[in-house]
């Protein structure tokens, strides 16, 4: 008998040719997420996966963390064998109160094991209540299920499912390029985009010195949290100043933020393309500010013709600070440093920007030559996560 | 070159100074040669005693107080901790008033408010327009219960010195005096400290702001005066602060407070004259300079608190850096969760006044050179952001 953790993968199972490349990538992430602990290895079999040779509860925390995952249990293994499985039963079942209501759900998926699964369900069940003499067997209303698989690769025995985060495994869609502020939806966005298997990059605009190195600090802090789900990530420190004073300088006040998104968009797709992402991920919320009315989301959007992806797009601010707290970035984007975003708030932005009006203010900007400092200035980190 | 010269200028000596050569050298010494334990029997731990005997004295000389009446500390604000809670925690906190003011440091008022939670009373003193309080404030505030007042003597953020012996003396003359201690992080070795004299029973000191090293301090405690400690442990410190002594701290503290002995008054009045040559290189090139720091010795000699409206302090202070001159700020600007500077808001002191303020503070090792490059470099920052700035008001 030994204790193993056993993978349950829903959504990767399905996508037919793919299937195999999808299961590879999993045990990779799951490998990665791992290796910290040690001596785990990831065994692959008939849909689904086991992870060996650690104690389960060192490495479910890393496990809650690989996108992919749907469920998983620490799992008794044992013989194909009665005796050894209802040695596994009372196993789990002491883990569980001493007194109390439990039921047996066996599934024989070996044909040739000579007990059915009712049968087992009974001598399992009986078993338990003979070493448990507080355990009841009640199939309405159990206090915990002890759920017995008997299977090719042995038999398992488990009382736990845990929710794994779900999703596709981090690689499997694509590279993208998050621009990221230090606010709070857009650490929410990039880990939905990565939930979504998107190998995730980020970049962050700063001013300095008119903001504080401490808003970097914030967001490099961010990072290293999102690294949790798929690290190490890189992310880009882009230089703003000068594009934040030349829309200073010419632009209209009330066009300031619409221009200076559509700046942002641009200097992020050159960094996208050398970095060869095939998008571009927002923190956005229909209506949360002045450049977040679908007006401004038109006009801004169209400084770039790459695909821009707004996980958080149709969320409520409640939502997304739930996602925010789950994730553990929160407090982090909480703390009070500004960025280029918060800065310069003009105080009449304009909410339905005429796409005329902003090529016409940029029209009186050297925008190529602001673009290429900027890039040449842009500094790439590699965040490992914390 | 100038000690403290270099490729940058620091001008940020209120929040800490770079250690002079002479405690280096005696950190560095205590940590691999003389790094006996004071409390041993043998000869490593009788030098290490002596080590400590001397910075003892040496501490104590600057406020003229003798050697035990100094207890060493971990720095400014666990001496201020030590001070209040050890005068409040000989008393039941049920029936126990304190009276502080508005622009205490942290380490006091944060001190009290936790106290406040305890049960205990505390009156909060107004400060007028230009910082101050007054020995009547003091005296209307006093209660029956009241068994602490507690004032700083030098303002960390405007520099502005609290009328300490004409409060003690106030006290002096009442029948059931509460204890007086006084905050004097930034006085010590800025301007004249004689605690003894004036009848101050407590008063706070710490090594870094004087060019000693960081994480050491002291709390004057008047002779016999009784106190509660609040940690315990060991006999050091007369019990008062058990734990093996910071010997390499406590040796350069010992140091720095000697030199700055030596230095004084002579560096004060230097110190003086290059802020107020400061200040006028920086009025004569920006005349509309809001100074909150008053003139003259109603100030210590070496901070100067002022604003170039409508520039946020924190956008001059990076740019400032940028350029290599080291300044600093309270308060963020204008962020929604930021805090700006308390001791100014109670001032009265509000908006791009309030968000543009930055501390300039001198060291005695600062040099005329410095004084003008730094204030050219100001000048030339301000004058490009508050174009932007002002700009940006004359558009809408």
């Amino acid at each position: 008998m030994d204790t193993l953790i056993l993978i349950r993968y829903g959504e990767i199972a399905l996508k037919g040719q793919n299937r195999g490349t999808f299961e590879d990538l999993l045990v990779r992430r799951l490998e990665e997420a791992l290796r910290p602990v040690g001596h785990a290895r990831v065994v692959r079999a008939w849909g689904r996966m086991y992870v060996q040779g650690v104690a389960p509860e060192e490495v479910m925390p890393a496990i809650s963390r690989v996108f992919g995952v749907v469920s998983y249990s620490p799992v008794l293994r044992s013989e194909n064998d009665l005796d050894q499985i209802t040695a596994s039963a009372v196993a789990v079942a002491r883990r569980h109160q001493s007194a109390g209501r439990f039921k047996v759900d066996a599934r024989r998926a070996l044909k040739s094991f000579p007990y059915t699964s009712l049968e087992l369900n009974r001598l399992v069940g009986s078993a338990v209540q003979d070493a448990c003499p507080g355990l009841q067997v009640d199939l309405e209303r159990p206090d915990f299920t002890i759920y017995v698989e008997v299977r090719p690769e042995g038999s398992f025995v488990y009382s736990q499912i845990m929710p794994g985060p779900g999703g596709l495994p981090v690689g499997a869609s694509g590279h993208a390029l998050l621009l990221i502020s230090g606010g709070i939806d857009s650490p929410v966005a990039g880990w939905l985009a990565m939930k979504r298997g998107i190998r995730l990059a980020g970049v962050h605009f700063h001013s300095y010195p008119y903001t504080s190195p401490k808003a970097q600090d914030k967001v490099v802090d961010l990072f290293r949290v999102l690294a949790r789900w798929g690290g190490p990530l890189d992310l880009y420190m882009g230089y703003f100043t000068h594009i934040q004073e030349a829309i200073e300088d010419v632009v209209p006040e009330r066009l300031h933020i619409t221009v200076m998104r559509r700046m942002m968009l641009r200097l992020a797709e050159a960094i996208a393309r050398q970095s060869r992402a095939l998008a571009l991920v927002t923190g956005e919320s229909i209506g949360q500010v002045a450049s977040q009315t679908l007006e401004s989301m038109q006009v801004i959007g169209q400084a770039t013709g790459m695909n821009i992806l707004r996980p958080v797009v149709a969320m409520d601010k409640a939502e997304i600070t739930v996602l925010a707290r789950q994730i553990g970035t929160f407090d982090i984007s909480s703390r009070p440093y500004e960025d280029c975003c918060t800065l310069f708030v003009p105080r009449h932005p304009a909410t339905k920007p005429r796409l005329r009006d902003a090529e016409e203010a940029e029209a009186r900007m050297p925008v190529d030559d602001l673009l290429k400092e900027a890039i040449a200035r842009t500094e790439k980190l590699v965040i490992a996560p914390d | 070159m100038p000690y403290g010269s270099g490729t940058f200028i620091y001008l940020d000596n209120a929040a800490t100074t770079r250690a002079a050569p002479e405690v280096a050298d005696t950190v560095a010494r205590v940590l691999t040669s003389e790094y006996g334990n004071p409390s041993s029997p043998h000869d490593l731990g009788v030098q290490a005693a002596r080590l400590v005997a001397a910075a003892r004295r040496q501490v104590a000389r600057l406020i003229g107080a003798s050697e035990n009446e100094i207890v060493f500390t971990s720095g400014g604000t666990e001496a201020n901790n030590l001070a209040i809670r050890g005068a409040v925690y000989r008393h039941s906190r049920r029936d126990v008033h304190v009276v502080v003011q508005k622009t205490e440091h942290a380490s006091v008022l944060n001190t009290c408010q936790a106290l406040e939670q305890e049960g205990v009373a505390v009156t909060y003193l107004d400060v007028d327009s230009r910082g101050f309080i007054t020995p009547d404030q003091v005296l209307a505030a006093l209660q029956p219960q009241t068994v602490l007042v507690s004032i700083m003597a030098v303002n960390n953020e405007t520099g502005v010195i609290q009328p300490v012996p004409a409060i003690a003396r106030a006290l002096a003359g009442l029948p059931r005096r509460p204890l007086f201690h006084v905050d004097a992080v930034q006085a010590y070795g800025k301007i004249p400290l004689s605690p003894g004299s004036w009848g101050v029973d407590l008063m706070s000191i710490s090594g870094h702001k004087i060019h000693g090293p960081k994480g050491i301090g002291a709390l004057y405690v008047r002779n016999g005066m009784p106190l509660a400690a609040i940690l315990h442990g060991g006999d050091q410190e007369r019990g008062l602060r058990p734990g093996t002594e910071n010997t390499p701290g406590i040796a350069g503290f010992g140091v720095a407070a000697d030199l700055a002995a030596q230095a004084f008054p002579d560096a004060a009045v230097k110190m003086r004259a290059l802020l107020e040559q400061l200040y006028d290189r920086l009025h004569s090139g920006w005349p509309d300079v809001r100074r909150h720091t008053p003139a003259g010795d109603d100030a210590a000699p070496h901070i100067l608190n002022v604003s170039f409206p409508p520039v946020p302090g924190e956008v001059l202070v990076h740019h400032l850096a940028q350029d290599g001159v080291y300044v600093s700020t309270t308060s963020a600007c204008h962020a929604p969760s930021g805090q700006p500077s308390h001791v100014l808001a109670a001032m009265g002191i509000s908006g791009p006044e309030l968000a543009g303020a930055i501390r300039i503070s001198l060291s005695r090792f600062t040099t005329p050179e410095e004084v003008d490059a730094a204030a050219e470099i100001i000048l030339k920052s301000v004058d490009r952001l508050a174009k932007r700035y002002g700009h940006r008001q004359a558009k809408k």
